[in-house]
């Protein structure tokens, strides 16, 4: 490999974002001293990182671009030249990776970024408003796919670059508001504590959330009084075998959407020849209408960084990666101080808990690309390369993060892991719970916890269900609409199958009949459309001609509208049945499932 | 005498396609079986040369018990498989796949492609006439090569070629996401600057046209490209030392483009700047 670098050369803040992150230079081969054209020295004749010991800092490419863009805002040319110098990327794929993810610019923009966001929930409670109002006010902004802030709807984001980066969460958004956090983000007011997403919060009875708005989430020693790090010592006591057998004893499976039993992943990966292991959390919930994991991660994060300890040991990983949706900033400030805590306390590390054990955990942001939440497109993407999903088999138990045997679960699934080993795996089975998140048009949106068999009107009581209900969008833009007479579906996986629906992330988004459905479907489909990665036509273009049928029937009804519905119906079978991933196999559920069950276009 | 290279035998595969029972080599995909079989499936992203990247869909198969259909170029077929070629949900898929590939992108210079949309009975014309496009002029930056990307089916194998798979070049990539995924060099910047050393293996392997000779290009702009009256001719390079083989396009005494065998052992159809570009100089006739 002859790598060409071109001539841009970076700023010297864009150098100091680089060389923050992955130390200085240390030859003129990878833009040390003597790079400039002032010549290379004796000791760089016999310097040499190439072949595998390069391929090795690949992975450092998105949090170098992340370190870039959090510093100026924007990556030019020359950061771009400078990184890959430093990593020995070619440009090419480093410009195809960074071009990949919608939170990075390759043109120069302000320092200052405000995402809006328009997506169902937000669209359901006047993103609109809040749109015309930054317009008006002359604030420029991005629209932008859900916040998962959607019990606090309409919600907005603002970042600005800087040495130290600033954020600020405006939820619920007005124009104004949001326009306030635009001009100085470092005095938008704190966010509400995560326990105010959980109508349900000191409760009995709750499993998952009971520590959420009781523990302080910063101080380790208040996890510990609730409980704390209980699991892992059952873990190191029962041995990996018997924490894998206790797993699967408990029937837990995965709460991504697929269902896939964890204690069977668990045994696969565990009984890989081929090494090292790896453990992946996936935390990159972007699922429109999904927060549940960020509400855990911000109530509870220790559970987060215990549970993974737990499956990491089972597993026999000594290394574990958490991947985080990058629009998530409080849960990256929490779960980054846990992890210190947890290594100064001897949590994580060469030797948790005095057991001769060896785990530690990296975050990996992501940058706004919500097919990185489809696990292998989660790998690529810390690899390193485009977030494009990889064909199956080979499974990731068998070939999974840097081709190695790894075990990939949600932070749902990792934190029902502490109750499986704290009460034993027939009492939790006898208690299983689920999370789901409410929202839209209902009096007390949040997260709520369920046994499981509670059905959806249950659900929809406690979070208080409008009056004049339309529908209900549930699992998301992946999932189905049912109707406000199919309120007794059991909220399990297998009773929403049969009911003809999905659980899916378990998204409950509750649309009253003010609402105007073909401009939901159309956000859905745009949505679809945005976030493909294009490796595959019929989603890449399918999702396209998807969006252009539904607006062209926008305000068409009946026969006006029969053509297009059949041409939907023809691209939306072809996607299910060819797609690659999952993204573009239940691209159009959503729209079917309106057509069909609650006679959109009729 | 020179040693035949046997290599271990390999174990048969026992599975039913189309209800027939076949054997293939363990490790033959099913397209691979299909191929022996005598039975014809499309296929756009598969290269003979090349792993591929199973991206256009084109060639899925009915297996069945599975959720989705497959890609017969990249499934490996499994004993006791049973899959089905021909099926109704197979046909459709391809129907709808050819029409959303050529609703998009130009695919005139596609070769098979206006069978195959006969065949299924595609219309891509019928997502009417505001159906978006990849509306891209072509990009003549070189003497060599033209990349016109309003033909561009993202095959992947231009990249692959490129890349890790025969050149190691990397001087192009996917960029952008989704519709407006292209492929690129490093801020999209013209191919003079980029890493590319004119190999023209993409070329080689591109099933669109998108990529051609510029010979090729300017003969197609001035209507004097006409393939039935090229003749081809297979030699060796005299560049070097390597022996890799050439195939000389001639039309009227012109080299007009240079291809290599792929099934050549040793260069498996890749050249370098010589072999594939150098003809001007056996034309130079001053
Ligand atoms: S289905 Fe869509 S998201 Fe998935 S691989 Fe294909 S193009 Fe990418
Ligand atoms: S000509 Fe060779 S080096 Fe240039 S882009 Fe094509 S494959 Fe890469
Ligand atoms: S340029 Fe040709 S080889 Fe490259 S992706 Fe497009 S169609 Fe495939
Ligand atoms: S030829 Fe198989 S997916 Fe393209």
């Amino acid at each position: 490999m002859d790598l060409h670098f071109g001539d841009s050369r970076p700023t010297d803040e864009e150098r100091a974002a680089v060389d923050t992150l992955l130390g200085p230079p240390v030859s003129a081969w990878d833009a040390g001293p003597g790079s400039d054209g002032s010549g290379r020295s004796e000791k760089d004749l016999r310097w040499a990182r190439g072949g595998h010991a390069a391929r090795e800092r690949r992975d450092l490419l998105l949090p170098g671009l992340h370190a870039v863009n959090d510093r100026v805002g924007w990556i030019s040319e020359g950061a771009l030249a400078y990184l890959c110098r430093r990593l020995m990327v070619p440009p090419a794929e480093a410009y195809g990776v960074a071009t990949f993810y919608s939170m990075f610019s390759l043109r120069p923009r302000p320092t200052t970024v405000v995402h809006a966001c328009t997506d169902l929930a937000c669209a359901a409670r006047g993103a609109d408003r809040v749109c015309a109002g930054l317009e008006a006010a002359g604030v420029s902004f991005e629209r932008s796919p859900c916040l998962g802030l959607c019990e606090r709807a309409p919600a907005a984001l603002v970042v600005r670059a800087g040495e130290s980066p600033v954020t600020a969460v405006v939820a619920p958004a007005a124009a104004g508001a949001v326009a306030e956090a635009a001009r100085a983000p470092a005095d938008a007011g704190p966010e509400p504590v995560a326990a105010d997403a959980v109508p349900q919060a000191g409760q009995d009875g709750l499993v998952l959330l009971r520590r959420v708005g009781a523990v302080d989430p910063y101080s380790l020693d208040d996890y510990r009084a609730h409980g704390g790090y209980t699991a892992l010592r059952r873990a190191f006591a029962l041995g990996p075998a018997a924490v894998i057998r206790e797993v699967t004893e408990s029937g837990l499976v995965g709460r991504g959407g697929a269902a896939f039993p964890t204690g069977r992943k668990w045994q696969a990966t565990a009984s890989q020849p081929d090494g090292p292991h790896y453990l992946v959390c996936n935390a990159d919930e972007s699922e429109p209408g999904t927060f549940k994991d960020r509400v855990v991660m911000e109530g509870d994060p220790y559970a987060v960084v215990e549970a993974m300890t737990v499956a990491g040991y089972a597993v026999g990983a000594h290394r574990g990666y958490l991947y985080l949706r990058g629009e998530y900033p409080r849960a990256l400030g929490l779960l980054e101080n846990a992890l210190t805590q947890a290594r100064a306390r001897g949590l994580l590390g060469d030797d948790v808990l005095g057991q001769g054990y060896a785990f530690d955990i990296e975050i990996r942001r992501g940058a706004g690309a919500y097919i990185c939440g489809e696990e292998t497109a989660l790998f690529n993407s810390i690899e390193g390369y485009r977030g494009e999903p990889r064909s199956k088999p080979p499974f990731p138990v068998e070939k999974g993060l840097f081709g190695k045997p790894t075990a990939a679960n949600n932070v749902e699934t990792l934190v029902n892991v502490l109750p499986v080993l704290t009460r034993g795996a027939e009492a939790f089975a006898a208690a299983e719970t689920k999370l789901f998140c409410v929202s839209g048009s209902v009096s007390r949106p949040g997260v709520y916890e369920l046994p499981f068999g509670a059905t959806l009107g249950d659900l929809l009581e406690l979070a208080g269900k409008p009056e004049r209900m339309r529908a209900v969008l549930l699992g998301g833009a992946a999932g189905g609409f049912v109707r406000p007479d199919e309120m007794d579906i059991p909220l399990t996986f297998e009773g929403t199958r049969a009911a003809g629906t999905t659980l899916g992330s378990g998204v409950v988004l509750v649309l009253d009949d003010r609402v105007e459905l073909p401009r939901i479907l159309l956000r859905i489909a745009e949505f679809f459309r945005d976030e493909s990665c294009g490796q595959c036509v019929p989603c890449r273009v399918g999702t396209v001609r998807q969006e252009e049928a539904l607006r062209r029937i926008a305000d068409r009804t009946g026969a006006a509208a029969v053509d297009d519905i059949a041409l939907l119906r023809e691209v939306g079978r072809a996607m299910r049945d060819a797609s690659i991933c999952g993204l573009g196999q239940t691209a159009w559920n959503a729209v079917e499932s309106a057509i069909d069950r609650l006679g959109a276009y009729a | 005498m020179t040693a035949v290279p046997l290599g271990l035998p390999r174990r048969l595969v026992e599975f039913t396609l189309d209800g027939e029972t076949v054997r293939a080599p363990e490790g033959s995909t099913i397209l691979d079986a299909c191929r022996a079989e005598g039975k014809d499936v499309p296929t756009l992203c598969q290269g003979d040369t090349l792993t591929p990247k199973n991206a256009c869909r084109v060639c899925v198969v009915e297996v069945e018990g599975a959720r989705t259909l497959a890609p017969a170029c990249s499934r490996r077929a499994e004993p006791g498989m049973s899959v089905r070629t021909d099926s109704e949900r197979t046909r459709h898929s391809r129907k709808v796949v050819l029409e959303l590939l050529a609703s998009s992108v130009d695919m005139s210079t596609t070769p098979g492609v206006a069978g195959w949309i006969e065949e299924y009975g595609a219309e891509p014309g019928r997502f009417g006439p505001d159906a978006a496009r990849v509306e891209e002029d072509p990009k003549v930056d070189n003497e060599l090569y033209v990349r016109d990307y309003g033909k561009c089916i993202l095959c992947y194998k231009c990249v692959d070629a490129c890349g890790e798979q025969w050149q190691n070049t990397f001087a192009i990539a996917v960029a952008g996401r989704g519709f407006d995924a292209r492929i690129s060099t490093e801020h999209a910047a013209p191919l003079t600057d980029s890493a590319c050393v004119y190999c023209g293996n993409c070329i080689e392997v591109c099933p669109t046209g998108a990529l051609s000779f510029k010979s090729e290009f300017d003969m197609r702009a001035a209507g004097t490209w006409d393939e039935s009256a090229q003749t081809e001719t297979t030699t060796v390079c005299a560049y070097c030392g390597v022996g890799c083989n050439v195939t000389l396009h001639v039309q009227d005494n012109d080299i007009v483009k240079v291809t290599s065998p792929h099934d050549n052992p040793v260069t498996h159809g890749n050249l370098c700047i010589k072999g594939r570009f150098g003809f001007a100089h056996v034309q130079n006739r001053d």
